[in-house]
């Protein structure tokens, strides 16, 4: 730089503004700030993202609570209501699908169980199979993701190819396909234990080859600096390079790429069930409300209603709050 | 350009081989370590010892996985004979084989079923990328606006939505409350008018998800295009903003839609499963549900190679525009 330094330069004076704007204050306002901490301070300037974020929140903990919730209700999600429902029909009687003090959703037609019960337990499955599965994929596609791009050659070979083999592939077809042959019973497992660790292991399985492919690119870049370099010729072994140098520079695209992907896991999830290769009844599952209210879509259309936007809610909320935590990781948004 | 085409064939052909011999150990494998016996479901559960050793030879299924697909490739081009159990078979090719459940051959299962799908998929296609395109590029020269803003919320709400709510509430709103259109699927052989009628609403509800989805991707890259130099050249040397946007930012946008694009088209031709079942159409997607549902393997290898045909054919011909529209692509 030629510029004299006591001329406040052009560059200077506006990311000084942003700096108090920010709300650093006082003599912290030098100091660098952590990745983290910049993603924090421009996430909590996104309101949609945050709200996302708190209905996210309040999802996990409904999903947590469920039984205190229904039981402090009143309502159990296997409990046969069968009074309320019309004989000649079977659809509930009263208006909106049976809504009432007692049932705060209304009742299913034919036994009139519970739909806010059902619900609520319905959120375990979804949350759960989401979040696992999601997991599951993280764990494989940053592992052979900087397996491929660390040490390259044949090893780099199989795994891309790998990977582009299982991007290629009719997922949704395999995914209902291994699902429905997987054994009854398995690791001490029975009936919707076994449903639910199937689907969190076939999603995740098929999940993994689109964080491993960024995680794989990003390695390759990063193997090139400087600091690794520096790394290697102080005589630090690869392990050490891959965990300690490398992976901590990989943590911001991993967390994009799971929040991301944790809603399309919840509607595969849902997509199974409604199917019928998913969660069995009477265990409860949005999807497969949904698909039981197929046949009442015209003459008790809130029993398609309720499961429908619940599975919204959650994953616009969790669409929101990656779309946030994306820009907000995101090195090249404004600051 | 030959060459690279050669090569993505030859990958290609290689990814179909692999396909059916993971979805033979699928059907075949899992099952064996269940302890479920495949000759068993042939028959049925009450079958007794005989004939399940005699279906069981007729099949072939007591040989090694390689060898079945082997036999299933042969029976594709050559035709095969079933023989065992007493009587022959003899299945001209394309043979893929008969169905566990209806005895029906699998080939015309899958030509009466894939018009459906292929109209289904085609249609919504046509649609999705007219309006997620222009959504997206709209989005992207109007950032920050009202329009952009509506757009994009449009837009997250249609990818947060799942396809067989939308296709139920559109069919319990313009089929049965307002009547605008019929609910049934009408073969376009019998009558176009029926099956178009009938196909908006699947059209639609395919499209809407889908273009949510392009609309969000067009965005996004359009707007990082935009901030590339050679687009600061193009306007400096005093291009018209038409043929800045329309010639040079609309090329490098195109590649990663035409990946996308590649593989959606792919996969929603072996089945539309999910908009398939909400509408009750006869397609593919229909077909490999039911079959897997009643482990009807032969059915499930007949939609599953089709798919995984239409998937790979689908990304060729997306490689083979790739290398046209981006010169790059053909020197790697």
């Amino acid at each position: 730089m030629t510029a004299p330094l006591h001329e406040p330069t052009a560059e200077a004076a506006p990311s000084a503004v942003e700096e108090a704007a920010v709300g650093t204050a006082g003599a912290k306002a030098v100091q660098g700030r952590s990745l983290g901490r910049i993603a924090w301070e421009r996430l909590k300037r996104d309101k949609l993202a945050l709200t996302g974020g708190v209905v996210v929140l309040v999802l996990i903990l409904i999903a947590l609570l469920a039984p205190v919730i229904t039981s402090l209700v009143g309502q159990d999600p296997n409990e046969y209501h069968e009074n309320l429902i019309d004989p000649l029909f079977g659809t509930p009687t009263g208006s909106l699908g049976g809504i009432s003090g007692d049932h705060l959703l209304g009742v299913e037609p034919v036994n009139g169980r519970d739909i806010f019960a059902r619900i609520l337990y319905g959120a375990r499955i979804s949350l759960l199979v989401g979040f696992l599965s999601a997991v599951v994929a993280v764990i494989l596609g940053t592992v052979l993701g900087i397996l491929a791009g660390f040490f390259g050659g044949w090893v780099d070979s199989l795994i891309s190819r790998i990977m582009d083999g299982l991007l290629a592939f009719p997922q949704l077809l395999f995914i209902i396909a291994l699902v429905s042959v997987m054994p009854n019973q398995m690791l001490g497992l029975t009936g919707t234990g076994v449903r639910v660790f199937v689907m969190i292991l076939v999603i995740g399985f098929f999940g993994w080859p689109y964080i491993g492919r960024v995680v794989r690119g990003q390695t390759l870049s990063l193997r090139e600096r400087e600091y690794v370099e520096a790394a290697r010729s102080l005589g630090a072994g690869r392990l050490y390079i891959l965990f300690k140098e490398l992976l901590p520079n990989l943590v911001a695209p991993i967390i994009v790429y799971t929040t991301m992907m944790i809603p399309t896991n919840i509607l595969t999830e849902a997509a199974l069930s409604f199917l019928g290769v998913g969660v069995k009844p009477p265990t409860a599952s949005w999807g497969q409300m949904l698909s039981s209210a197929i046949d009442y879509y015209d003459s008790d259309p809130m029993y398609m209603v309720v499961p429908g936007v619940a599975i919204f809610i959650t994953v616009l909320a969790f669409n929101l709050f990656g779309d946030g935590v994306r820009d907000a990781l995101d090195p090249k948004g404004s600051r | 350009m030959l060459a690279y085409l050669i090569r993505r064939l030859f990958a290609a052909a290689v990814m179909l081989v692999v396909i059916v011999l993971v979805v033979f150990s699928i059907f075949f494998l899992f099952p064996k370590w269940a302890g479920v016996d495949v000759a068993l479901s042939f028959v049925g559960k009450q079958a007794d010892p005989a004939a399940v050793e005699g279906v069981r030879q007729k099949l072939g299924l007591g040989e090694p996985i390689y060898t079945q697909a082997w036999e299933f490739f042969k029976g594709i081009f050559a035709g095969r004979t079933y023989s065992g159990g007493g009587d022959v078979t003899n299945c001209p090719a394309p043979c893929f084989g008969y169905s566990f459940r209806t005895e029906q051959s699998v080939w015309p299962v899958l030509t009466d079923r894939l018009p459906v799908t292929l109209g289904l998929a085609l249609g919504a296609a046509v649609l999705w990328l007219i309006f997620g395109l222009a959504a997206g590029v709209l989005s992207a020269l109007k950032r920050g606006t009202l329009w952009d803003r509506t757009a994009m919320v449009v837009a997250l709400a249609g990818v947060s939505l799942p396809i067989y709510f939308t296709g139920m509430l559109s069919l319990a709103i313009f089929v049965f409350g307002l009547k605008w259109f019929n609910g049934d699927y009408v073969p376009l052989e019998d009558s176009f008018s029926g099956w178009f009628g009938g196909m908006i609403l699947p059209w639609i509800t395919l499209a809407f998800l889908y273009a949510a989805m392009y609309a969000r991707i067009t965005r996004a890259t359009m707007l990082e295009v935009l901030g590339e130099d050679y687009i600061r050249t193009a306007r400096a040397k005093g291009l018209r903003e038409q043929t800045v946007i329309g010639k040079h930012a609309m090329r490098s946008t195109m590649t990663p839609i035409l990946t996308m694009l590649g593989m959606d088209l792919g996969a929603l031709i072996g089945g539309a499963i999910l908009t398939e079942t909400t509408f009750s159409l006869p397609g593919l997607g229909q077909a490999v549900l039911n079959a897997i549902k009643t482990q009807d393997l032969p059915i499930i290898l007949g939609v599953v190679l089709i798919t995984s045909l239409a998937v790979l054919i689908a990304n060729l011909v997306v490689d083979v525009m790739y290398a046209v529209i981006d010169p790059r692509v053909r020197l790697s």
